[in-house]
């Protein structure tokens, strides 16, 4: 494979976490510093491990939240019945430690090179890796248009809230947001799951070729492709990633 | 590198008066775990059968309304899964594999649960006979969920979990032992969770 | 249970094949699907890694870990292909 740089052996590595955001009541992003991180691709992302003093360990893979060249950092959301989940949302502090392995993938990833337009389509936390595209986008000064579509439960649900409210208006990029238990008085976005109509409204024409990423829960994922494939994008157009949960 | 251990509890606390009953290495599940190396069959009961076979002939088939009028028990027992999870006090109903063992003649030493969507594991007949095994197809009072393994799967709970086959259809009687799913892929022939007996070697 | 995807075993692979492998092509043996390894359908992370076919549910591969060695049965897959070279049409 031309061009392909020699990449660093996967390991298990110790990091720190150096900072954190409450971005929801059930939603923190953790900031980390990570010996010897060498960058990541915006979608990436971390797998992690937590040890209890009697020798019990859990895995975990996160979507790594941030463009590639800024610090790395994952946004978890806590699941009511997860094992892990109401550790790193709740009990891990600032400071404290936890081990990683990564960055990891291949696949569900964007950079500059790959163009647009891109279209986004994000069940609940799976606008994670999503949001690190956007970022990424931003980052690098592409002009490849951009869609997000993102489902989420109610307003206070939508994370990064502030961050893409701010996109509104800007060149060449576009926020829908679907809200599908709560809406606030006067919404007029949409107000249901993402069905086969809704992607109809929002995706770009197959026409123009776009690059479609799609996260979240099994079922989202597994809808919301088929919609996209059925509106005639080419199945290798359309990048799938679904999140478990715990 | 040595792990990091951190404030991460887990719940898996075990009650000091209950501490004998799990074997080495093991922790008490929050819930039931569902893990499945498939998709999750779908037999119509209609069209289900449980058979007994040895040498590539039925020796004897039940359709579900025949296992269903067969003597059944209820039993309370802890179950172990190779992946460090336990559960107590778990309660099924259904018939033992000596009512079923019982109606055929037969000559072998080794069974090998088989199961919709190609599933098997291997076991001594003598792991399946003197009431240590059961067709069991309810869990908690209620009919086996799919997802556990529903309508009907193995039940043998003194060797770890893996072994009490979900989708269960029959059992291959065999004169040596051979490996099932797992076991070819180096888990141990037998699996005693009191010997810590996961992998082949152990 | 609803199976994850090649993304969710995405670390596991890495450490067993030494490189990224999601993006590698995977063919099914039984019916001929061709896709990436991400976009697979894995069941069971915890015994082992099971890999399936999205399309028939054939068994594609298999790995498991023993004592810090792994197993890995790729006798499911008719291929396994890198990705493409840079420039190449996708």
């Amino acid at each position: 494979m031309a061009g392909t740089a020699v990449q660093r052996r996967l390991t298990w590595t110790v990091a720190t976490v150096t900072s954190d955001v409450r971005e929801t009541p059930s939603v923190r992003t953790l900031q980390l510093g990570v010996p010897g991180w060498t960058g990541h691709r915006a979608g990436q992302h971390l797998d992690i491990r937590l040890t209890a003093e009697d020798g019990y360990s859990a895995e975990r893979s996160y979507s790594i939240a941030t463009a590639a060249d800024e610090s790395v950092a994952i946004t978890v959301e806590r699941l009511d019945d997860g094992e892990v989940s109401p550790y790193l949302t709740d009990d891990l502090r600032v400071g404290e430690q936890l081990e990683v392995r990564g960055p990891i993938g291949g696949y569900f990833v964007w950079e500059k090179a790959d163009g647009g337009p891109v279209l986004l389509v994000a069940g609940g936390s799976g606008v994670v890796p999503l949001r690190a595209i956007l970022r990424e986008r931003a980052r690098t000064g592409s002009d490849a248009p951009v869609r997000l579509l993102y489902s989420a439960r109610s307003l206070p649900d939508v994370i990064y809230r502030a961050e893409l409210d701010g996109y509104a208006g800007l060149d060449g990029v576009e926020v829908s947001y679907a809200l599908t238990r709560h809406r606030p008085p006067g919404w007029t976005g949409y107000a249901r799951r993402v069905d086969a109509a809704l992607l109809a409204e929002v995706a770009w024409p197959a026409s123009e070729n776009p690059l479609a990423f799609v996260c979240g829960p099994n079922s989202f994922v597994e809808l919301a492709a088929q919609g996209l494939v059925g509106l005639g994008y080419p199945p290798g157009r359309v990048k799938t990633e679904r999140f478990g949960g715990t | 590198m040595s792990p990091v251990y951190s404030r991460f509890r887990h719940r898996r606390e075990v009650p000091s008066d209950k501490a004998d009953r799990l074997p080495p290495g093991q922790y008490l599940a929050a819930g039931f775990p569902v893990l499945s190396a498939g998709p999750t069959p779908r037999t119509p009961l209609s069209q289900w059968t449980f058979s007994i076979e040895q040498g590539g002939k039925t020796l004897k088939s039940w359709s579900w309304d025949e296992i269903q009028a067969l003597p059944a028990e209820t039993v309370t027992k802890d179950i172990h899964c190779v992946t460090r999870w336990s559960k107590f006090d778990t309660e099924w109903r259904g018939v033992s594999i000596d009512t079923l063992l019982g109606a055929v003649e037969y000559d072998a030493e080794y069974a090998m649960g088989f199961s919709d969507g190609g599933y098997t594991t291997n076991l001594p007949i003598e792991d399946l006979t003197d009431g240590k095994a059961w067709l069991a197809y309810s869990y908690d009072g209620e009919p086996l969920d799919p997802e556990h393994g529903g309508p009907a799967r193995l039940l043998v709970p003194h060797l770890y979990f893996w072994k009490s086959a979900k989708w269960v259809r029959g059992l291959r009687l065999m004169d040596t032992d051979e490996p099932g799913f797992w076991e070819t892929y180096g888990y141990h022939m037998y699996g005693d969770p009191w010997l810590e007996q996961r992998y082949s070697g152990d | 249970m609803e199976p994850l995807d090649g993304n969710a075993v995405a670390g596991e692979l890495a450490e067993v094949f030494g490189t990224e492998m999601t993006v590698f092509t995977a063919t099914c043996g039984s019916c001929g699907a061709v896709g990436p390894l991400a976009e697979l359908a894995v069941y069971d992370v915890a015994m082992g890694i099971v890999i399936r076919c999205r399309n028939c549910a054939a068994l594609l591969v298999v790995i498991t870990k023993v004592r810090g060695m792994s197993c890995v049965d790729l006798s499911g897959l008719a291929a396994l292909d890198p990705p493409q070279a840079v420039g190449a049409p996708s």
